[in-house]
């Protein structure tokens, strides 16, 4: 485990909120000191426009951008010409839906997404096969929260579209895929029932059902818990938030393989995104200037690349390690203390889970379990997450999240179970 | 911070008043708030300008009960003039409780419902 009292230190919200129980970080983390202190340093120090000026002040702030962009690229081992900032995640699903689903989606065409993905991977593309005439296709879910893509191995014959996973399962995808599909866009990692998706190996079985498919993964969720390399993944785009991970609200990434970017059409026209233009037309920059119009989020993208370098200085492998023991323990002890009280959602394979657990609790309504365990400020999300589509085919209206990360341990668990034991007397159950 | 769920909330999200159907309602509406999954249906008998009998039923949370339980309560025998006059101010002063600008919305939901039905 992740030493946490000393990790604590470097967040100041814990200076002046020491007993805070902060179990919503799948919303958006806390932020360390170093990426406060980098938004103060650009605000007092060179706080100037960028591409713009030919002064000094303007130069360092285009190269702190700069060296942003290239940060993010080796994060995820993509090129640095193939980053875009945008707001957020949810702007660069957008983005795609606009600027490459417009152009290549047909009546006819096909788009896949599954029942797990938040709204921002799910409206944009139900939109867009409206406005098309397009087939949105949804991968549901099995019984253990895992997307309904297996098979055992030992009722499969011929494996040739098939990919091994371990405990001898396959990945069968022939009766969502075809060669109509044009866009497979899916999350890695559920936001609300923590589910890590099989990313490389859906890759690898929707190419080999159909070459030329377009597959966009949406890792909100998962940049912040999980090292992510895009050239394994085999993925053509993949969106994520700096605000999960540390760093600023209001910076988001889209990666995309250049040719595809090029392809693509911008959304935002103005400053910063043309060549040249005449009354008559206009000319834009390549990628991924094209597709960053206007003055961008300038303080914010800087001090981002401070929270990619915390995390870097942690590590992703150890973060993922420690939040996985958090969520077994939590399932272990909260399931010890409430029994059938609980009901955590497609708890099938908890051990696999990342960082994510959602549950009903006592048949109460989970506004209620929030609000008394915010008593006792303990922070918890109630609601439906922005993922209806998969509350509703679960069957229930909401449920409440706990989400942990690097600075949360053992000790938030049990102040959790006690909250609740709490919620339980006040009830009157 | 002080407790929402006071003694008078829990009771009358635990037993509330009211919950049930009318037969032969005046008029009946179902209203929803999608954010939290909350569903309640009111039923009303107005004799002339009165509201003779008003009943509810519906799932959410204890602030959204409590606060239909609470107002049916009150409205029963009163005017159509007199309820136009309830307002939020209203409601927040019924519960007794300050609700925060997110939690205000569950205690709203009922009265939404009524205003819907005069």
């Amino acid at each position: 485990m992740l030493n946490v009292s000393q990790i604590k230190k470097n967040f100041p919200i814990f200076d002046h909120n020491p007993s805070l129980v902060y179990l919503d970080s799948a919303a958006t983390s806390l932020k360390p000191r170093s990426v406060i202190e980098k938004t103060v340093e650009y605000y007092s120090k060179y706080s100037a426009n960028i591409f713009r000026g030919i002064y000094s002040l303007s130069e360092k702030a285009t190269e702190e951008y700069e060296q942003t962009r290239e940060k993010t690229a080796e994060f995820i081992n993509g090129k640095k010409e193939e980053v875009i900032f945008t707001r957020n995640t949810t702007e660069s699903l957008n983005l795609l839906a606009y600027g490459l689903g417009r152009k290549i989606i047909k009546k006819g065409d096909e788009i896949v997404t599954t029942i797990m993905e938040h709204h921002s991977n799910f409206v944009p593309w139900q939109i867009l096969s409206q406005e098309t005439g397009a087939v949105l296709k949804v991968i549901n879910i099995n019984q253990d929260g895992e997307l309904d893509v297996y098979e055992n191995k030992s009722k499969v014959k011929g494996q040739k579209l098939k990919v091994s996973i371990k405990n001898s399962k396959l990945i069968n995808m022939e009766a969502v895929i075809s060669k109509k599909t044009k866009i497979l866009t899916l999350t890695y990692l559920s936001n609300v029932l923590g589910t890590i998706n099989p990313i490389k190996e859906i890759v690898t079985v929707a190419r080999k059902i159909n070459p030329k498919i377009i597959i966009i993964v949406d890792a909100a969720q998962a940049a912040s818990h999980k090292k992510i390399n895009v050239s394994d993944l085999g993925v053509d785009f993949l969106t994520f938030s700096s605000h999960k991970m540390l760093g600023p609200t209001g910076v988001g990434v889209l990666w995309g393989k250049y040719p595809l970017l090029e392809e693509m059409f911008p959304f935002n026209f103005g400053g910063e995104m043309i060549v040249e233009v005449f009354v008559d037309k206009t000319f834009f920059k390549k990628p991924p200037h094209k597709f960053e119009a206007g003055t961008p989020a300038i303080a914010e993208v800087i001090s981002f690349s401070e929270a990619l370098s915390y995390l870097e200085k942690v590590g992703l492998e150890k973060i993922e390690i420690h939040e996985k023991e958090l969520i077994k323990f939590a399932y272990q002890r909260l399931k010890e203390e409430f029994g059938e009280d609980i009901k955590v959602l497609g708890d099938g394979n908890i051990k696999e889970r990342s960082g994510i657990l959602s549950f009903n609790f006592c048949n109460l309504h989970p506004h209620d379990v929030a609000q008394v365990l915010s008593e006792k400020n303990i922070c918890i999300r109630s609601g439906h997450h922005c993922a209806q589509p998969l509350h509703q085919f679960l069957g229930v209206s909401s449920s409440c999240r706990v989400s942990f990360y690097l600075y949360n341990n053992k000790e938030d668990v049990e102040k959790l179970v006690e909250g609740l034991k709490e919620v339980r007397k006040r009830f009157k159950i | 911070m002080s407790s929402i769920y006071t003694e008078i909330i829990l009771d009358h999200y635990q037993n509330p008043r009211n919950f049930g159907e009318v037969k032969n309602p005046t008029r009946e509406v179902e209203v929803n708030n999608t954010l939290c999954g909350d569903r309640i249906k009111m039923m009303i008998i107005l004799d002339k300008e009165k509201v003779t009998e008003i009943k509810f039923t519906g799932v959410g949370c204890a602030i959204s009960i409590a606060s239909a339980s609470m107002l049916t309560e009150h409205v029963k025998g009163k005017t159509k003039e007199q309820l136009k006059k309830i307002d939020k101010k209203f409601i927040t002063k019924m519960l007794g409780v300050n609700l925060g600008v997110n939690r205000i919305k569950c205690a709203l939901l009922a009265l939404e419902a009524l205003k819907r039905l005069l």
